[in-house]
C-alpha cells in the first residue's frame, strides 16, 4: 500500500509536468482561442488525471498510516502542491484561461519537489497529534493557503505583463528578484538530489551552545562547518569547511541554504546567458493575449475565496484544536503568529483593495508578498525559528 | 442639521454626495466620467464634520488608511516576536536577562532590552489591539448607518446622469420597448432578482444582504476581542498545575476544595519495531527505537467533596467519574478541564535500608522509609532500632559546605541516621545519601545498607476553566458568517429605463465584474438591448494610449 502510494505520487508529478507543456502549447495555438483549443482540452484533462492520481497517494497513505498523511513537513507540502493544483482547476472552470495552468503547475511542481526532499517515510503520530483535528485543520489551512497561492500566479503574471521590460527599473528588478526565488527552489532540488544520489556524507563533532559534545551529519560539502567542528574519523576524507559558525547557528541549516543559493545562482546565470534578456521579459510574450482585467480579478476573487477558507483553518480550527490539546487556544507560539500575519496581512489586502481603490499592478504586487509570508510561515517557521510546531519539520 | 433638496423631490441630509433617491450628482464634479459608488454616495460623518475634538478622533479612527496603518503595524510587531521565543518558552529556572545574553550575544542582550521578551503582554502590543478595536467599530459606524439609509432610499428611476455615469451602461433603440420591458423583468426574475418596476422603469437587485457582510465580521472580531479582554477579570478564568503521583488523591486547585483527583496509574509509551504498524519501522529507524512517545495517559478517578468545608478535618468524598486523561482528550467535568501536560517518570517514594553489622554483613533487620512522609523513628526488635535524625529530600551541599535540601521533591534524598543497638546503646550517627556514606564520629560498627528503591509516576496535569470561551465562540462564528456573507456573494444592480425614446441599461456591482458581465450578456440576449460597455476598461485604455507594451487585444 506504502509502494503504491508513491507510486501514485510519482504519476502525478510526471503528469503536472505534461500539463504544464500542453498549456504552453496552448498559448503558441494562434488559430483557435486559447481558452477553448484542443491544447488546453487536454491540459485540463491531463492535470486533472494528475490530481485524481496524488488523491489516490492521499488516500492509500492514509489507509497505511491509519492518519492523515498531513503529519510532517513532507507530507503536508505535498498536500498543499494538491491543494494549489485543486485550486487552480476550479479557478479554471471559472474563467477558463490557460496561462494560469502554464504558471500555476510549475509552482505546484516546485512545491511538491521541494517536499520530496524531506524525509518521506510515515511517521507514527506523537501524543499531541493524535486527534481528528489533526486532518481537519491542517486539510483546511492547506486548502485557504493553495487559494492564496493562487492569487500568487495571477499576479505574477499580471505583472510579467505589465511591467516594461525595455529599460532596467525598480520593477524589473523586484520581478527578477522573484523569478530568482523560484529557480533557487529549483536550485535546493537540484543540488540535494545530485548529493544524495551521491550518497555524500560527513559527520562531525562539534560543541554546541551549551557547550556540550554534540555530532551531526551533514548530507551535503560542508562550506560551513558547525562550532568548534571536526570530522569524524570515518569521514575523515571529506571536505573540510570553509568556515566554522557559532554555536547559534545552526551551521548545517545555513550549509544547505547556501548550496541553495549557489545552485539557483548557476541556475540563473545559465538562463540569463542562453535568453540573452531577463526572465520576466522572456517570459513576456507568452502571457501577451492575457486580459489584464480578467488576471486581476482572478487574483483578487482567489484573495477572496482564499481568505475565509484560511481564516476557518488555520485561525478557527487551530484555536480549537489548540485549546483541546495544548489547554489553551493561543499561545504566541512562532507557528501561530505567522498565521495570525498572513491573516493580517490579506486582511490589509482586502481593505487596500476595497476601499482605497488598489487594484491592478498594486494588487499584484501585494500578492506575491502575501504568496512570500506564506511560504515563509512554511519553510522558515519550521526549518528556522522552532516552536511547538516544530515537529511539523524534520 | 442641513439638508440638501433634489430636484426629484427627495431630502437627503447635508454631506450627500449625489440624490440617495433618483442619484443626481448633489456636488457637481465633472473632472471624473464614472460616478464614485463606494457607500452608494451617502453622507458619511467623517467626510462632513470636522471641528470638535470628537470629530478629529471620529475621522481619525474612520479613516481605512488608519486602519491598514495599525494592521501592518501589528503585523510588523508580531513578526518581530517571533526572532528570539518569548519568555514564556525559556526555561523556567533562569533568569531571561541572562539567558537571552548567553544564547543570543549581543541581539539577544538588546531584544531583552527593548522588552520584546514579553512583546505580546506589553502595553504598547495590547493598545494596537485596542486600536484596532475602536477603528473596527468606528469604521463601521461611519458607513454602515449611510449606506443602509441610501439602500432604503434608493429610488427606482434614476437621473439620467447617474445611468450614464455607471461603469456599465449602453443606450439602445428597440422596436417594441414594452416587449422588451417584460422579457427583461421575467428574466431577471429567473435570475433570482428582485425587480421593481416605477413609471415603467426596472430597478432589479440581488445580494444586497452581502453589502452587510462586512460589517457582521467587524461586530465578530468585536466580540472576540471583548471575549479575550474579559480573561482579565476574575473569576473568568482558571490556570493552574496539578503535580500527582501515583495513588495520590489531592484537592484540585483552582475549584474552591470542592473536587478532588485521584492518581490510579500513569502509563508512558513509546513506538516500538515489531509492536507497533510496520509502515512505521523506517521512521523509528531513523529517530531511534523507544525514543518516539506514543502515550501519555493519567488514569484518574473525580471525586467531590460531600458537606461542608471543616479546616483540619479530613473531607468526605464522593466519586464522581473515573476518566483516562490523555492528551488531546482531557478531562471535563463542570466547566473545570484537566489536561495531560507533564510527567516524571519513577521519582522515588520509598526507600529501603538494612541495618547490618559491617564486620560480618549479618542484617538485624529492614527500614523502609517513606520519602514523602518519613517517621522518625523504626524499631526491628530485640534492642535495634533507627532514628531518623534529619531527611534532606532533595540534597545537595550548600555554600557552607553543608548538607541542604533543593526542594521538597525527593529527587536526591539523604539521611542522617542514628544506629542504636544493645552493643552501642548511646548510638552511632551515620549520614547515608545514593551511593555514599559519611561517618561524621569516626569508624562505626555498624551500617545502613542500600536495599531497595521503589519509585512511582508522578503525572502534571493542567486545571482550566474558561468563561470566556463561549464568548470567543460566538465572535468567531459571526466573523466566519460575515465573511463569507460578504466574500462569497455580490451585491448587483441593473437599471432599465426609457430616456428619450432610447432604452437605456445600466449596471452596478460591489465585486466580481467579469460575473456581472457574464450575466448581462445571458440576460439581454436575444432583447436586441445593446451589450453594456465596460466604461472603465474603455476610460484605461483611452489614458494609456493604446497598450504600452504594444501588444493588442
Amino acid at each position: 500500500m506504502a509502494q503504491l502510494s508513491s507510486t501514485l505520487l510519482y504519476i502525478a508529478f510526471i503528469l503536472y509536468l505534461i500539463g504544464t507543456f500542453f498549456f504552453g502549447g496552448a498559448i503558441r495555438d494562434k488559430k483557435e482561442k486559447p481558452s477553448t483549443n484542443r491544447w488546453s482540452m487536454l491540459g485540463i484533462v491531463i492535470t486533472i488525471v494528475g490530481f485524481v492520481s496524488q488523491l489516490g497517494y492521499f488516500i492509500t497513505r492514509w489507509i497505511a498510516a491509519g492518519h492523515a498523511p498531513v503529519s510532517n513537513l513532507f507530507e503536508f507540502t505535498t498536500f498543499f502542491g494538491m491543494m494549489l493544483v485543486g485550486a487552480f482547476i476550479i479557478i479554471y472552470f471559472i474563467y477558463k484561461i490557460s496561462v494560469l495552468g502554464l504558471f500555476t503547475l510549475p509552482v505546484a511542481l516546485l512545491v511538491i519537489a521541494y517536499a520530496s526532499m524531506f524525509p518521506r517515510e510515515i511517521t507514527p503520530l506523537i501524543p499531541a497529534l493524535q486527534s481528528d483535528w489533526l486532518h481537519i485543520h491542517v486539510t483546511t489551512a492547506a486548502a485557504g493557503e493553495a487559494i492564496l497561492a493562487v492569487s500568487f500566479a495571477a499576479g505574477l503574471i499580471y505583472l510579467i505583463r505589465v511591467v516594461d521590460q525595455s529599460k532596467p527599473s525598480k520593477r524589473t528588478f523586484w520581478l527578477e528578484v522573484i523569478m530568482f526565488c523560484l529557480i533557487t527552489t529549483l536550485g535546493f532540488v537540484a543540488v540535494s538530489t545530485a548529493f544524495s544520489l551521491a550518497d555524500y556524507e560527513a559527520k562531525f563533532t562539534w560543541v554546541d551552545k551549551n557547550k556540550q559534545q554534540a555530532e551531526v551529519v551533514y548530507d551535503m560539502p560542508a562550506l560551513v562547518g558547525p562550532h568548534k567542528g571536526t570530522l569524524e574519523k570515518e569521514s575523515a576524507d571529506r571536505f573540510e569547511p570553509l568556515v566554522h559558525m557559532p554555536a547559534i547557528i545552526n551551521a548545517k541549516k545555513l550549509n544547505t541554504v547556501i548550496w541553495s543559493l549557489i545552485g539557483g545562482t548557476v541556475l540563473y546565470l545559465l538562463l540569463r546567458l542562453v535568453l540573452r534578456k531577463r526572465i520576466a521579459a522572456a517570459l513576456q510574450p507568452l502571457v501577451k493575449h492575457v486580459n489584464l482585467d480578467l488576471t486581476d480579478e482572478i487574483s483578487y476573487r482567489a484573495v477572496a475565496i482564499g481568505f475565509p477558507v484560511f481564516t476557518l483553518g488555520a485561525l478557527i480550527f487551530a484555536m480549537i484544536w489548540a485549546q483541546i490539546a495544548w489547554t489553551r487556544f493561543w499561545g504566541w507560539d512562532p507557528k501561530e503568529v505567522w498565521a495570525l500575519i498572513t491573516w493580517l496581512f490579506y486582511a490589509a489586502f482586502l481593505h487596500l483593495r476595497l476601499s482605497r481603490g488598489w487594484h491592478g499592478e498594486k494588487s499584484a504586487w501585494l500578492a506575491v508578498i502575501g504568496f512570500a509570508i506564506i511560504m515563509f510561515n512554511l519553510v522558515a517557521v519550521n526549518l528556522v525559528i522552532a516552536g511547538l510546531h516544530s515537529y511539523a519539520g524534520s | 442639521m442641513e439638508q440638501v433638496k433634489c430636484e426629484c423631490g427627495h431630502v437627503n441630509p447635508h454631506g450627500t454626495v449625489f440624490c440617495e433617491s433618483c442619484g443626481k450628482p448633489l456636488e457637481e464634479d465633472t473632472s471624473k466620467k464614472l460616478l464614485d459608488m463606494r457607500y452608494e454616495g451617502s453622507a458619511r460623518r467623517s467626510q462632513t464634520y470636522n471641528k470638535t475634538i470628537i470629530d478629529k478622533i471620529w475621522n481619525f479612527f474612520s479613516s481605512v488608511k488608519v486602519g491598514v496603518w495599525l494592521i501592518v503595524i501589528t503585523l510588523v510587531a508580531s513578526a518581530i516576536g517571533t526572532i528570539f521565543p518569548q519568555e514564556m518558552y525559556i526555561p523556567p529556572n533562569v533568569s531571561p536577562a541572562e539567558y537571552y545574553k548567553d544564547q543570543y550575544g549581543w541581539a539577544g542582550k538588546l531584544y531583552y532590552e527593548l522588552g520584546f521578551n514579553n512583546l505580546y503582554g506589553s502595553w504598547w502590543y495590547m493598545l494596537l489591539i485596542a486600536s484596532i478595536g475602536v477603528s473596527l467599530v468606528i469604521c463601521s459606524l461611519d458607513r454602515v448607518i449611510p449606506l443602509y439609509r441610501a439602500l432604503q432610499k434608493q429610488g427606482v428611476t434614476r437621473h439620467p446622469t447617474f445611468l450614464q455615469r455607471q461603469r456599465l451602461f449602453s443606450a439602445s433603440q428597440v422596436a417594441d420597448e414594452n416587449r422588451v420591458f417584460s422579457q427583461m423583468k421575467e428574466r431577471l426574475i429567473k435570475r433570482r432578482y428582485h425587480v421593481r418596476e416605477e413609471n415603467g422603469n426596472i430597478l432589479a437587485e440581488k445580494g444586497r444582504f452581502s453589502r452587510w457582510g462586512p460589517y457582521v465580521n467587524h461586530i465578530g472580531l468585536i466580540i472576540f476581542l471583548i471575549g479575550a479582554m474579559l480573561r482579565f477579570v476574575p473569576g473568568m478564568y482558571v490556570d493552574k498545575v496539578l503535580w500527582i503521583r501515583e495513588g495520590e488523591t489531592k484537592e484540585i486547585p483552582g475549584t474552591g476544595g470542592k473536587y478532588f483527583l485521584k492518581n490510579e496509574k500513569f502509563i508512558f509509551e513509546v513506538y516500538e519495531k515489531g509492536k507497533d504498524n510496520e509502515v512505521f519501522n523506517a521512521a523509528i529507524d531513523r529517530v531511534g527505537n523507544g525514543t518516539v512517545a506514543k502515550t501519555y495517559q493519567t488514569n484518574v478517578v473525580l471525586y467531590k467533596r460531600v458537606g461542608p468545608i471543616v479546616p483540619g478535618e479530613e473531607p468526605k468524598l464522593k466519586k464522581v467519574k473515573e476518566y483516562n486523561i490523555r492528551v488531546n482528550e482531557p478531562l471535563k467535568y463542570d466547566h473545570y478541564a484537566l489536561y495531560q501536560v507533564d510527567f516524571k517518570m519513577n521519582e522515588p517514594n520509598k526507600m529501603a535500608f538494612n541495618l547490618i553489622d559491617k564486620a560480618t554483613n549479618q542484617s538485624f533487620g529492614t527500614v523502609t522509609v517513606d520519602l514523602h512522609n518519613p517517621q522518625s523513628s523504626y524499631n526491628l526488635g530485640n534492642g535495634y532500632r533507627v532514628e531518623l535524625l534529619s531527611y534532606f529530600p532533595d540534597f545537595y551541599f550548600d555554600d557552607d559546605g553543608n548538607p541542604a535540601t533543593k526542594s521538597k521533591i525527593p529527587n536526591n534524598p539523604a539521611f542522617v541516621f542514628k544506629m542504636i543497638t544493645p552493643d552501642k546503646p548511646k548510638g552511632e550517627v551515620s549520614f547515608v545519601a545514593i551511593r555514599q556514606t559519611i561517618e561524621p564520629f569516626g569508624n562505626n560498627k555498624y551500617k545502613m545498607a542500600f536495599a531497595g528503591l521503589d519509585t512511582r509516576n508522578v503525572s502534571g496535569l493542567t486545571v482550566r476553566r474558561d468563561f470566556t470561551l463561549w464568548i470567543l465562540g460566538i465572535g468567531g462564528v459571526i466573523f466566519m458568517i460575515g465573511l463569507i456573507q460578504g466574500m462569497y456573494w455580490n451585491h448587483r444592480r441593473i437599471w432599465l429605463q426609457r430616456v428619450n425614446g432610447e432604452v437605456w441599461l445600466a449596471a452596478h456591482t460591489n465585486k466580481n465584474w467579469f460575473g456581472l458581465k457574464n450575466e448581462m450578456k445571458h440576460i439581454i440576449e436575444g432583447t436586441g438591448l445593446a451589450m453594456p460597455i465596460d466604461q472603465a476598461e474603455v476610460e484605461k485604455k483611452a489614458a494609456q494610449g493604446g497598450d504600452r507594451n504594444g501588444a493588442t487585444k
